[in-house]
């Protein structure tokens, strides 16, 4: 029963740590950026979900979809307003850029947060739920919500990994994580395959955020957290490697679970940090890391 | 007036007469330009400083309500003439912003008076500095305990705090006089399972939970404390599940949302009765998407409740005011100014130990009840006096998007009903 348990439970949590970690993956591998407004730009996307419910009075379906636009939206403003400025300054020497980005990307997921919080309090969000009900899955009753967010989060990864694979641009985007002077030789707009990146960056965000303002609900103190599990799976599993930050998700979200149901619900996070500090000893390039 | 404390003025070394001289000068000016103000003191603004939790929905309410307390007062006169002003600090949910701000409030703006927070941690790292810098304090929500111990421990430095809200302990004997009717009584319930966060007002809340529950006939099965960083409370829920309680009996404040969406999503069959601040809100239904449906907590208020015939007309004024109905410390917020400026009134002066002295005979019909405070010789000098005389509090249960009341009986508007996923009796 207890194993049931922690099986279904954990599959569930995985699958939107996989979710949120790929697109945070994707974008490292392709420009080199550790995005640490990542947990702030899935907030924005749960809270305009949640007041457009609230406020607008949509349906759920509606709200989910203003939930992701925003999500794409934020993701977009991110690269134009602090990511790209930076990237093509010709004041900051190009070595010291990537912890220019880091701050800058950091301190303005902090401004989210804090926007957040003024217009909307520090209080909890749930988006509603598209699907309700529980069902009996092996003797446990399982929300129908946690099967429907896992069953998106992998339909969206097969559509990501459709796109990177199978379309022209897909490819460019694939080959630009490989080799970027490669791509650029190719007679490939390096900028596009960046905007392309942040694009779909946002959607991943947005749904990745919605699905969990269904299931777990957020708040503007979730922003840090959230991002410090995106960072951790993606460095566990290698930084820049997709397919890297699918399985560390997986790895985490089970330890969490069974932390959880086995030890405390209140130390939950803590073993998936303690093996991260050991893969950094053991293994600091992660799982699958290239770099 | 008050600040008639001269610590920081060194006593000048005897050295040459036109030194001696001109220091005399000097203190003639000091004491002129002190006894100004003492002259102009008849038209000057009692200034009540307010430091809250501005971002959180239950701390918006407290700046607010005690902005249409003084608006209030002032329309019809002011005290002695004489206007009240509410001065606001955002403490951003940290002990440490909330002692800035009080420094400020105390030093720079003159405040005569302090109205602080809901969070238990924030007005105790407050209590020191109301002895330290002699500034009467009101806390319109915070809960636990220890706020009024201390005064007791060190009554001449800390008497300037008051606790304006119920203690944990009064407030978990309320949930179990409460819990003793509606499901001992009503529903034959006989085991319960009490569920708290891991904070600071909800260790003596426990230390009575597990006390008088049994007491009432509820055998507690665990006591389980949440930690407030919870995301996911499914292995809780799951745990609780498993030892087959008639009820979960809550204690939880910070967290909030999150339990309760949860519960609704696993249609945890088993019904939640206690202290749930969030559930005050009346954003709360949308705040849950409607998962709220069935809870009953502990309230001081509710929407549509006469406790006193104070409360209604509060009501209405702070929803016309602000578009939304005050959080259980709003309602508290509210009172304070009134039972300050009273005090205000009948010391005579803004001198915080007279001040002191009045607060402690106040006998003010507030929004909530008839606010008394329990004396010096008490071991929680400057609590609230609970009680039917005083005091009773309510519980309410969310149905259909409405707050209803449904003890105690002589103000009760509704019935207890339960989603469907909830199974009554079903340990038995």
């Amino acid at each position: 029963m207890l194993f049931w348990q922690i099986l279904i439970d954990g599959f569930a949590i995985s699958s939107l740590y996989a979710l949120g970690a790929t697109g945070f993956a994707l974008i490292f591998g392709v420009s080199g950026v550790l995005n640490l407004s990542h947990g702030a730009l899935m907030v924005a996307a749960v809270v305009a979900a949640w007041a457009a419910g609230n406020d607008l009075h949509v349906g759920p379906y509606l709200g989910a979809a203003i939930g992701v636009v925003v999500g794409l939206g934020a993701s977009l403003l991110t690269y134009f307003l602090i990511v790209r400025p930076l990237q093509s300054s010709r004041k900051i020497r190009e070595e010291e850029k990537e912890i220019f980005i880091l701050t800058a990307t950091l301190l303005w997921g902090i401004m989210i947060q804090e926007l957040i919080a003024y217009f909307y309090t520090n209080n909890a969000k749930t988006v509603a739920p598209i699907v309700q009900g529980v069902v009996s899955l092996a003797g446990v009753r399982t929300p129908s919500n946690e099967i429907f967010t896992a069953v998106v989060c992998w339909l969206v990864i097969a559509v990501l990994w459709l796109l990177v694979n199978r379309t022209r641009a897909g490819k460019a985007v694939l080959a630009a994580s490989m080799n970027p002077r490669g791509v650029t030789l190719l007679g490939i707009e390096l900028s596009q395959v960046y905007i392309a990146v942040w694009a779909i960056y946002g959607v991943l965000v947005g749904i990745a955020g919605v699905l969990l303002g269904m299931f777990l609900g957020v708040s503007s103190y979730s922003v840090g957290p959230l991002t410090a599990s995106a960072f951790s799976i993606v460095v566990l599993g290698g930084l820049g490697s997709v397919s890297g930050a699918l399985i560390a998700a997986y790895v985490v979200g089970y330890l969490e679970t069974l932390t959880a149901y086995l030890i405390s619900p209140a130390y939950r996070t803590i073993p998936a940090l303690l093996l991260l500090v050991a893969v950094m000893y053991v293994r600091p390039r992660g799982l699958l890391g290239r770099r | 007036m008050k600040r008639s404390n001269k610590r920081g003025i060194a006593a000048p070394p005897p050295v040459l007469s036109a030194l001696a001289l001109s220091a005399l000068a000097l203190s003639a000016t000091v004491a002129l330009t002190l006894a100004t103000p003492a002259s102009a003191q008849s038209t000057d603004p009692i200034k009540i400083g307010v430091i809250a939790e501005a971002q959180a929905v239950a701390g918006a309410s407290i700046p607010q309500a005690a902005q249409l307390a003084a608006d209030e007062i002032n329309a019809k006169g002011g005290v002695n003439g004489r206007k009240i002003e509410i001065v606001s600090y955002d403490d951003h949910s940290s002990a440490a912003e909330a002692v800035r701000a009080f420094q400020r409030a105390a030093n720079e703006d003159h405040v005569n008076a302090v109205i602080a927070s809901y969070i238990s941690e924030v007005v105790l790292a407050l209590e020191p500095w109301t002895g330290r810098l002699k500034t009467v304090m009101v806390t319109p929500g915070a809960a636990s305990d220890v706020i009024t111990q201390n005064i007791a421990k060190d009554y001449d430095n800390l008497k300037y705090t008051f606790h304006g809200y119920l203690t944990s302990t009064s407030l978990a004997e309320e949930v179990c006089s409460a819990a003793k009717d509606l499901l001992v009584k009503d529903l034959h319930m006989k085991s319960a399972v009490v569920m708290s966060e891991d904070a600071a007002w909800t260790t003596p809340l426990d230390a009575e939970y597990v006390k008088c529950l049994p007491q009432i006939g509820l055998k507690v099965l665990d006591h389980i404390r949440v930690s407030p960083d919870t995301t996911d409370f499914t292995p809780i829920y799951n745990k609780i599940e498993g030892e087959k309680p008639d009820v979960m009996i809550t204690g939880i404040s910070h967290v909030g949302v999150q339990p309760t969406v949860q519960w609704k999503q696993q249609e945890v069959p088993i019904p939640m009765l206690g202290i749930s601040s969030q559930a005050t809100n009346s954003s709360f239904w949308n705040d849950t998407n409607g998962a709220v449906e069935g809870v009953l907590y502990q309230g001081v208020s509710g929407p549509d409740v006469a406790v006193t015939p104070k409360t209604l007309p509060f009501v209405n004024a702070f929803k016309q005011k602000y578009g939304n109905f005050p959080s259980y410390c709003g309602y508290t917020a509210y009172d304070e100014v009134y039972y300050i400026a009273d005090a205000i009134k009948r010391a005579g002066s803004t001198d915080p130990d007279k001040l002191v002295d009045a607060l402690e005979k106040t006998d003010y019909v507030g929004t909530i009840g008839r606010v008394q405070f329990k004396g010096k010789d008490s071991p929680n000098p400057h609590a609230l006096k609970v009680g039917p005389d005083t005091i009773t509090g309510l519980m309410l249960q969310w149905q259909d998007g409405k707050q209803v009341n449904l003890w105690p009986a002589n103000v009760a508007n509704g019935k207890l009903k339960f989603p469907k996923f909830i199974k009554v009796g079903s340990a038995d």
